[in-house]
């Protein structure tokens, strides 16, 4: 039989992964829901807030349905990333940091993702999207709803 | 050509889905040999032999990690795997866990069987999380054979920060908290993940593991230099016609590596380990990669003779400033000044003084910063200015004259 691998539910050691799930089921960390849990786990709210806004994934806004995260890199930089940034601001009508008014797609920049043999990259949600071209791009973006 | 695989063994070889593939290979039975007929200090004297050094670009030799995390006392002991490669231009891991998940569990048992701990932690970036099902999945297929023993594996995963990698703010991330990193001393060996004895190894450094239980640190250690024993996995990228992971002897020479297999053409400058690596120019592509020499975690950046140094500093340094956990105030404050001083070359704003400035920082940084990521994060400019100082001169000139886009 496995063994109970997670943390118990009210060990310290659970606030980042509450607030992953929580940035998972709601798209973004509510005020109150690091209130309720700094609460439940019995640690500062302070410290509680000071995790959710240390980690780029997890974010304090609403962000939309599909988050699409734009490497931008050295490796990438050099494979012409912002061809990607140009691509989808042109297609989705919204510049890095916006989220569109259907709430369908955010965009953002991230630091190196790990898949410089395959520059220019990019992250859609937990997708991997390698050697981008603009053709390429408007077909990946027709994939998320 | 020096290239010999060792680590990447089993890569393009196994399914990395099904165990059997491993199996039928020389799969556990390094484990196997270790749990019949080595104790956990014959384990670690034969790690300490073998020379192997950490991968993740520290260089601390292994066995002795092990040896000080088996003699410290603690109520139990933890083995971490640091799976958070996020220095710019590094994929190697991303490749081994891809390709080759088990050799890596084997070698996370074995650690544990060394050190005496039988809960092991696998820490992986989140931008990885698509490989968490394949895994956790060679994790629980592992189980289910009843190769892990008593040992547990847990895959916890980061949430988006460089210094994650950095082996206090990766305990401190397990532990829920911020990833800011811990004053040193105590070190990982004696007090690390709750305060207990607990040793962090990198991926590549794990995977080497087996193979030399297996086949014996005489054999492990008459590959390489004298200092660094083994192979390394190279991430390539930027300029070069063929991009990918390729494993090498210790000692090879980096033109080997990017114009014998990547086939760069027109080099201007390598930068070697990431953001904070070393970069070097051209004219020193005869560099042997080892511990002695230049190496990091393996990363290198080709950039083409097109290339406009500035810029390849300036953004560096962004990238840095922005990554920098922010707790000592070296880091937190020199970096962002750094990234100030390297637009303005970048944009051909600079002026004469602004060189002096950016040598006494970087001088101070690397004595005081807190951690290896602000201690490193000059470098990009202090080697610039050592190798390409004529590309600041010029850029201050082309302001004097008016020149400057």
């Amino acid at each position: 039989m496995q063994k109970e691998t997670g943390p118990g539910d009210n060990d310290r050691e659970n606030l980042l992964v509450a607030l992953k799930r929580a940035q998972e089921k709601q798209g973004y960390i509510k005020d109150e829901f690091v209130t309720e849990l700094a609460d439940s786990l019995n640690v500062g709210i302070a410290e509680a807030y000071g995790v959710a806004t240390f980690y780029s994934f997890l974010s304090k806004k609403p962000l939309g349905r599909n988050v699409i995260r734009v490497c931008r890199s050295l490796p990438c930089y050099l494979e012409d990333s912002r061809m990607i940034v140009k691509t989808i601001s042109d297609e989705l009508g919204i510049s890095p940091g916006e989220t569109t008014p259907d709430a369908r797609f955010s965009l953002e920049l991230t630091n190196c993702i790990g898949a410089c043999d395959q520059a220019p990259a990019m992250l859609v949600n937990h997708d991997l999207h390698g050697n981008l071209t603009p053709e390429k791009i408007s077909q990946i973006l027709k994939e998320y709803k | 050509m020096a290239e010999e695989r060792v680590v990447l063994k089993n890569c393009g070889v196994i399914d990395p889905g099904n165990i059997s593939t491993f199996l039928e290979q020389d799969g556990f039975r390094a484990l196997e040999k270790a749990r019949k007929e080595m104790s956990p200090e014959q384990v670690i004297e034969e790690i300490k032999a073998s020379g192997l050094r950490g991968r993740g670009g520290a260089g601390f030799p292994c066995g002795l990690k092990w040896e000080m995390a088996r003699q410290a006392p603690g109520d139990s002991k933890y083995v971490i795997c640091n799976a958070d490669e996020g220095e710019v231009g590094t994929f190697k891991d991303r490749h081994i866990l891809q390709n080759d998940p088990f050799t890596l569990i084997e070698g996370i048992v074995l650690a544990a069987y060394a050190i005496g701990a039988e809960q092991a932690y696998i820490y992986l970036r989140e931008e990885y999380h698509y490989l968490l099902e394949l895994v956790q999945g060679a994790i629980n297929q592992a189980r289910e054979k009843g190769l892990l023993g008593a040992v547990n594996i847990d895959v916890r995963e980061g949430a988006g920060a460089y210094v994650c990698g950095e082996e206090s703010a990766l305990m401190e991330s397990i532990e829920g908290k911020r990833g800011e990193v811990r004053y040193k001393p105590p070190f990982p060996p004696t007090s690390g993940l709750w305060a207990q004895p607990t040793t962090i190894n990198n991926v590549e450094t794990l995977m080497n593991v087996p193979r030399i239980i297996l086949n014996g640190a005489s054999w492990f250690n008459q590959m390489g230099t004298e200092r660094s024993q083994g192979t390394k996995v190279f991430s390539v990228s930027g300029d070069v016609a063929w991009p990918g992971v390729y494993e090498l002897v210790m000692g090879s020479q980096l033109s080997e590596l990017v114009v014998g297999l990547a086939g760069a053409e027109k080099v201007k400058m390598v930068q070697i380990g990431g953001a904070t690596g070393r970069i070097i120019p051209s004219s020193m592509l005869d560099t042997p990669l080892s511990f002695e020499s230049i190496l990091g975690a393996g990363a290198i950046t080709v950039f083409n003779e097109s290339r406009d140094t500035m810029e390849i500093v300036y953004r560096t340094m962004e990238f840095l400033a922005e990554e920098s956990c922010g707790k000592c105030t070296p880091c937190r404050e020199g970096t962002e000044v750094m990234v100030n001083i390297m637009e303005a070359f970048y944009r051909g704003e600079a002026r004469e003084s602004d060189i002096g400035l950016l040598e006494e920082l970087s001088r101070v940084m690397a004595v005081s910063a807190l951690c290896g990521l602000g201690q490193a994060a000059p470098i990009p400019v202090t080697d610039t200015l050592q190798y390409f100082r004529s590309d600041y001169e010029e850029r201050i000139k082309q302001k004097q004259s008016g020149a400057v886009k």
